[in-house]
């Protein structure tokens, strides 16, 4: 397999301040997000983190898209390393969040053009790009209407088509149909699909089992920060479905800590 | 390939978002130099309606016991005043509480002319006393009273007079030494340069905030980060656009208060304002609002990027605003250029320090140069910040 991605040691704590020790009634001033976490991905390939809310799913990938550096640890992206090349890191990949936004007072022509001259994709290819993007997820006939007067399905679609500018090889997806209706969370994971086939390694965050079963290859379970199992779904599932084997994990774990 | 860096991008980027918002630019631009100029103006014209209208309005100066002495120079100088010599009725004084009875009423005593013969300070009884009654709401009434009690101090001046202090005995003989540039440009090297900063200042508010705070609040900062661009890019791309618009609208409302001072200074009589300034004094007002504009926008862009929101940038904004603004009272409460050349490096002051020069006709191009040179400097230092500011996580990302 050819590996694209990998993770060794990636480990993360932040400092709680007062609010947060309220709001996760703790008196500890740190929390572990992430601990030292070793994962490998392939091109090709969909790759599911799956785990609870809180588990350290988002701050993976937020380190993995240099949003966030590491306490410990790094991570290569096709070859790039997270932590001493992330302006290459991040030419290589898509990310793709709730947490990001599009400027509601520009167009989806504008927004592309801009993203596009951003990550240095020429005019011609951009162009091009752009024209089949926009067709593809129904995108054309908005294409000069504001950002603002979209649909929130639409905007969803607009933020893949604009994270797609410079064709990376590497999409990370946190939460990829958190907050779709149906019908665009279809649109969406058709498109992960159509991705894969072109050869393009998506890693995704979820807590959706179904999501799990029906878009990834291979899948590592995270709790509490902690990777308890990673490998192809029968590899991981034993037997089980996902949703049982992900239970037998989380009471060992907690098993473990209590 | 590219053939132009990110920072071009993020600039045209933050031009196409302010241009192409029409009331952005309306309430930015337009309408501070356009609100100077009509306040300004309206103003102008206000004063002399005032003016004329006191002097269209005929007002009735009632005199009792008019003495000899005071014939010619009580006499009306011209048709909006009439004289009459008639005794004062306590009605007529209480009449003149309607402030839209244009009267004026004096009380001479009786002897005034033998009284002030014989009176001697010395003496010390009190002096023969002028009793001049009038409202001080009507402006017709209010001009001539003026004018009544200074012709009656000059003549008492004139009865004791042991000697005179500048009294110009040829034509054209000057005592002030002051010239008019001089003198103009001591007023306005007190006043102009704490307008522009605050100008600057009101464009730099109306923008940055958003620019910044507000794209981290609205969740689109992240989108930029993720981006192969270098933070350093960014933050140079914020600070040179947010300083092109500020400039933009402290431009505005420079030409608005250079079209109204004319309707302003038009209500005043006599007064003409000569702007005698040179070419190197306008290239050196350039610089230094140039550079000042790029330490404001820098400052403000920091102070935005520590902000969790709008809201709290303008929270975090307003305290420094005011120090800036205090700054450019200064020159207000000091006479001549400032002795150490240390004060041009003080960012913000500096500016303001050599604008008062400039108004003063007393520019000097060594603390221009260690103005430009020390902004700059800043703004590097402001850049080097926030771009360290953009890479700090607990910065952009914190809640």
């Amino acid at each position: 397999m050819d590996e694209i991605l990998r993770i060794e040691g990636l480990s993360k704590t932040f400092t709680l301040s007062r609010k947060q020790q309220r709001l996760e009634r703790t008196h500890a001033r740190h929390k572990v997000a992430v601990d030292d976490l070793t994962l490998t991905a392939n091109r090709g390939e969909i790759f599911g983190l799956l785990g609870p809310n809180g588990a350290g799913k988002t701050t993976t990938l937020r380190m993995l898209a240099t949003l966030i550096k590491p306490d410990k640890g790094d991570a290569w992206v096709d070859g790039c390393s997270i932590v001493s090349q992330p302006e290459e890191v991040r030419g290589k990949i898509a990310f793709l969040t709730s947490e990001l936004k599009l400027e509601d007072f520009f167009t989806p022509n504008y927004l592309y053009d801009f993203f596009s001259e951003l990550h240095g994709v020429a005019p011609a290819v951009a162009a091009q790009r752009k024209q089949g993007l926009f067709a593809r997820f129904g995108i054309d006939k908005f294409a000069e209407v504001k950002v603002a007067n979209l649909s929130t399905g639409m905007k969803q679609k607009l933020s893949i088509v604009i994270s797609l500018v410079h064709n990376p090889d590497i999409i990370i997806f946190d939460e990829p149909t958190n907050g779709l209706d149906v019908i665009t969370a279809r649109t969406v994971t058709d498109y992960l699909q159509e991705l894969r086939g072109e050869g393009k390694t998506i890693i995704l965050s979820t807590h959706i089992f179904s999501l799990v079963e029906r878009l990834c290859d291979r899948v590592g379970i995270i709790i509490d920060g902690h990777l308890t199992s990673c490998g192809s779904l029968e590899e991981v599932c034993d037997g089980l479905t996902i949703e049982d084997r992900f239970f037998e994990l989380y009471k060992a774990q907690k098993g473990d800590e209590e | 390939m590219k053939n132009h860096s990110n920072t071009w991008t993020i600039i045209r980027k933050e031009f196409a978002r302010f241009f192409g918002d029409r009331q952005l630019v309306f309430t930015t631009v337009i309408m501070p130099g356009l609100l100077i100029y009509l306040i300004y103006s309206l103003m102008g014209v206000g004063m002399r309606n005032m003016e004329t209208q006191g002097k269209q309005d005929l007002v009735i100066v009632t005199v009792e016991n008019m003495p000899q002495s005071m014939e010619a120079l009580l006499a009306p100088a011209d048709s909006s005043m009439t004289l009459l010599r008639q005794p004062i009725a306590q009605e007529d004084i209480a009449a003149l509480e309607d402030k839209d009875i244009n009267a004026v009423l004096i009380r001479f005593p009786e002897a005034f002319d033998s009284l002030v013969a014989t009176y001697s300070p010395q003496s010390g009884e009190k002096a023969p006393n002028i009793e001049i009654y009038y409202n001080s709401a009507n402006n017709a009434a209010s001009r001539v009273y003026y004018a009544i009690d200074a012709s009656l101090t000059a003549f008492e001046n004139s009865q004791s007079n042991l000697f005179d202090v500048n009294r110009a005995d040829s034509e054209g003989q000057r005592f002030d030494q002051a010239s008019d540039d001089q003198v103009v440009g001591d007023i306005l090297s007190k006043l102009l340069p704490m307008l522009i900063i605050m100008m600057l200042f009101s464009g730099t508010m109306a923008i940055a905030p958003s620019a910044i705070a507000g794209e981290k609040e609205r969740g689109t900062f992240a989108t930029l980060l993720v981006t192969p661009m270098k933070r350093s890019e960014l933050a140079m791309g914020k600070i040179v656009s947010l300083s092109s618009i500020a400039l933009l609208s402290g431009i505005s409302s420079f030409v608005g208060i250079a079209l109204s001072l004319p309707n302003m200074i038009a209500a005043t009589d006599d007064i003409s304002i000569p702007f005698n300034y040179t070419t190197n004094d306008y290239i050196a007002l350039l610089l230094v609002i140039l550079a000042s504009v790029l330490v404001m926008a820098s400052a403000v862009s920091l102070l935005s990027a520590l902000a969790k929101d709008v809201k709290n940038a303008g929270t975090m904004i307003t305290p420094f605003m005011l120090v800036v603004m205090l700054a450019g009272l200064l020159p207000m409460f000091q006479d001549g250029t400032a002795q150490s050349m240390a004060v041009y490096l003080i960012p913000f002051y500096n500016a303001i320090e050599v604008m008062a020069d400039v108004f003063a006709h007393s520019m000097r191009w060594t603390p221009v140069i260690i103005t430009l040179v020390s902004d700059i400097a800043y703004t590097g230092i402001a850049v080097w910040g926030l771009t360290r500011m953009f890479n700090s996580e607990k910065i952009m990302f914190s809640r």
